[in-house]
């Protein structure tokens, strides 16, 4: 059985906004059917005893104190953007949505 | 026929769920050292980890974790001895990251409540709010939409990002759904963030102002018909932004729904937002279901996990709970209920609180803040608070309670403070204000009076004790009301032999 269904994969193209041909969804369906089932191997291995984890090493509790370090210039903050204005990240419409 | 609210609250029964989203006072962002200070130029306060740069990687700020515990334990909740952070997954650019980071199956606190309590027709009643969870997360940034006229999405030719805020720590606490508040639902919800924004205040972990939006809420209610016992589709009015609006949002959504029902309609599972100026909800953006956010535990932090002995230190640093504040200050006192209520809605109970700690009379404090400066303050539309200090206000207080004023003339000082003259000690100095409370400069004031009006002396001394009156008014006159009358009335009878 599928482990994921190409319906599933193009339902998350739209999360993604990501335009995909029938081609490419047929493609990267059977694709990410051989990755899940890999995954599933991976956890046919970690039994019972072991929890599942998020985060390679042991540790835990890592915080920083509550100490303001300087901000970046407005400049270099928007220096890699594609587009600006008055100082501000400027970005497409957005489609489909009301707030 | 529409029906009205109390039509819709014969055949069918609320169910509220409110969720509260607040931000934290603390110096920096949740997982950056940005500021967190409000109101600054756009994208001031923005770094490779709040903007999301590649390469980037953020660490929790401890000061949020303490925060956190002290709302959950306020809040009688469990706190998690292993909790984790969880990326929610959406396209929407007000996260530059393309997610948020948040916590999903593994929230710091679970699992507390909050009592409230609200005037029903069968006097004052309790109800139990409970509380589901409290989790960490980071707040969004700010977009400006242009293009359009309205400011809103729709018609928008592209849109404005300020990541200023981008990143600054976020509480959101869910209640549990509260069934059985029945037609004090509105009320009810109300009660419960008001009473939240208090404890919230009180742990000093945030500045819960909802104009600002730095508390906002999400009000969730269904209805079912009565007896049914089954649960209706809920709406979720979204970001209502005072505690006037909670109570009206959850009042008009009832009556819409109410009416959709009793036309046959199903109420949609959607967002709603909330409109101040008729009280009504308009439908918002259709909501994605919370799996198409795609959490996942979040690999770039690691777990929190507070020692159970540092929960318990922070447990004994928690403040006395505000309703009971309230009734032990009412009981020490001695205020009416209706006085006190007064106080609370002026938001002047710290204030008074603060100007009795420095020895005043809790009644003359009470009476000073909401009478005369809260009347200037409201003419100005300026907080009190803003006109004069609780040492000021203790001051004037104690130099009428050992007789250096009377009223009248700490009214002119409260007057002159206010005005900018300086502290009341230099208004007093500058205006001339001080009480004539020498015997001697009263005695002769006293004695001209008596040689201006020998006649009605006279009839004084023949015992029309209230001819006095008239002797008493000319020496206040002559000392500029700066005597104190009962001290006169007192040196004029014993001089005629009364
Ligand atoms: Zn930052």
């Amino acid at each position: 059985m599928a482990a994921i269904s190409r319906d599933e994969v193009a339902h998350l193209a739209r999360l993604a906004r990501i335009e995909m041909s029938s081609e490419e969804l047929d493609h990267l369906a059977s694709e990410l059917d051989q990755i899940l089932h890999a995954v599933d191997r991976v956890q046919e291995a970690a039994k019972d005893d072991v929890p599942p984890t998020s985060h390679p090493l042991p540790l835990k509790n890592v915080t920083r104190p509550d100490v303001v370090i300087p901000s970046l210039s407005p400049e270099d903050a928007l220096s890699g953007a594609p587009a600006s204005d008055e100082q501000r990240f400027k970005v497409p419409q957005i489609l489909g949505d009301a707030e | 026929m529409a029906l009205t609210y109390d039509d819709v609250i014969a055949k069918y029964e609320p169910t509220l769920g409110l969720e509260v989203h607040v931000e934290l006072n603390t110096n920096t962002k949740m997982f950056c050292g940005c500021s967190t200070e409000f109101g600054g130029e756009p994208n001031t306060q923005t770094c490779p980890v709040c903007l999301g740069l590649p390469g980037s990687l953020p660490v929790v700020n401890e000061v949020a974790i303490e925060s956190a515990i002290k709302i959950g334990l306020a809040l009688n909740c469990s706190i998690a001895p292993f909790s984790r952070f969880a990326r929610k997954n959406y396209f929407y650019p007000d996260m530059p990251k393309d997610f948020q980071i948040s916590q999903y199956d593994e929230p710091i606190c679970v699992n507390g409540f909050l009592d409230v309590e609200i005037d029903t027709d069968e006097g004052v009643k309790t109800f139990r709010v409970e509380i589901e969870r409290v989790h960490m997360e980071e707040d969004t940034g700010k977009s400006l939409h242009v293009g359009g006229s309205t400011g809103r999405i729709h018609g928008a030719e592209y849109s404005l990002l300020d990541y200023n805020r981008a990143g600054i720590p976020l509480m959101e606490i869910v209640t549990k759904m509260i069934p059985g508040t029945e037609k004090y639902a509105p009320q009810v919800a109300r009660a419960y963030v008001t009473e939240l924004r208090d404890i919230l205040r009180s742990l000093g972990v945030s500045d819960v102002k909802m104009e600002q939006g730095s508390l906002r809420c999400d009000a969730n209610v269904s209805l079912s018909p009565r007896g049914s016992g089954t649960l209706g589709t809920r709406s979720e009015t979204k970001n209502v932004n005072s505690l006037r609006s909670v109570e009206r949002a959850i009042h008009g959504e009832m009556i819409r729904q109410g009416n959709r029902l009793e036309n046959g309609e199903r109420i949609i599972q959607e967002t709603r937002h909330f409109l101040e100026e008729s009280g009504e909800t308009r439908p918002g953006r259709s909501k994605e279901t919370a799996e198409d956010y795609r959490y996942f535990q979040e690999p770039d932090l690691v777990p929190v996990a507070p020692d159970a002995s540092w929960i318990e230190e922070i447990r004994a640093t928690l403040p006395e709970r505000p309703s009971v504040r309230r009734k032990r200050l009412q009981t020490e006192w001695a205020v009416p209920e209706k006085e006190m209520t007064a106080m609370i809605n002026a938001e002047l109970l710290d204030t008074v609180e603060a100007t009795v700690k420095l020895g005043a009379d809790p009644t003359k404090a009470r009476t000073w803040w909401l009478g005369e400066i809260s009347r200037v303050a409201n003419e100005k539309e300026v907080e009190a608070i803003s006109l004069m200090t609780p040492a000021q206000v203790a001051e004037i207080i104690l130099l009428v309670a050992s007789g250096e004023l009377t009223d009248k003339l700490a009214r002119q000082v409260v007057e002159g403070v206010i005005a900018g003259e300086g502290t009341p000690r230099e208004v007093i100095e500058k205006r001339g204000l001080k009480v004539v409370s020498d015997d001697s400069a009263l005695m002769a004031a006293i004695e001209a009076a008596i040689a201006s009006q020998p006649d009605t002396a006279q009839r004084v001394r023949d015992g029309n004790i209230p001819a006095a009156g008239a002797l008493i008014g000319a020496v206040m006159k002559a000392t500029g009301g700066q005597a104190d009358a009962a001290r006169v009335r007192e040196l004029l009878l014993k001089h005629l032999g009364q």
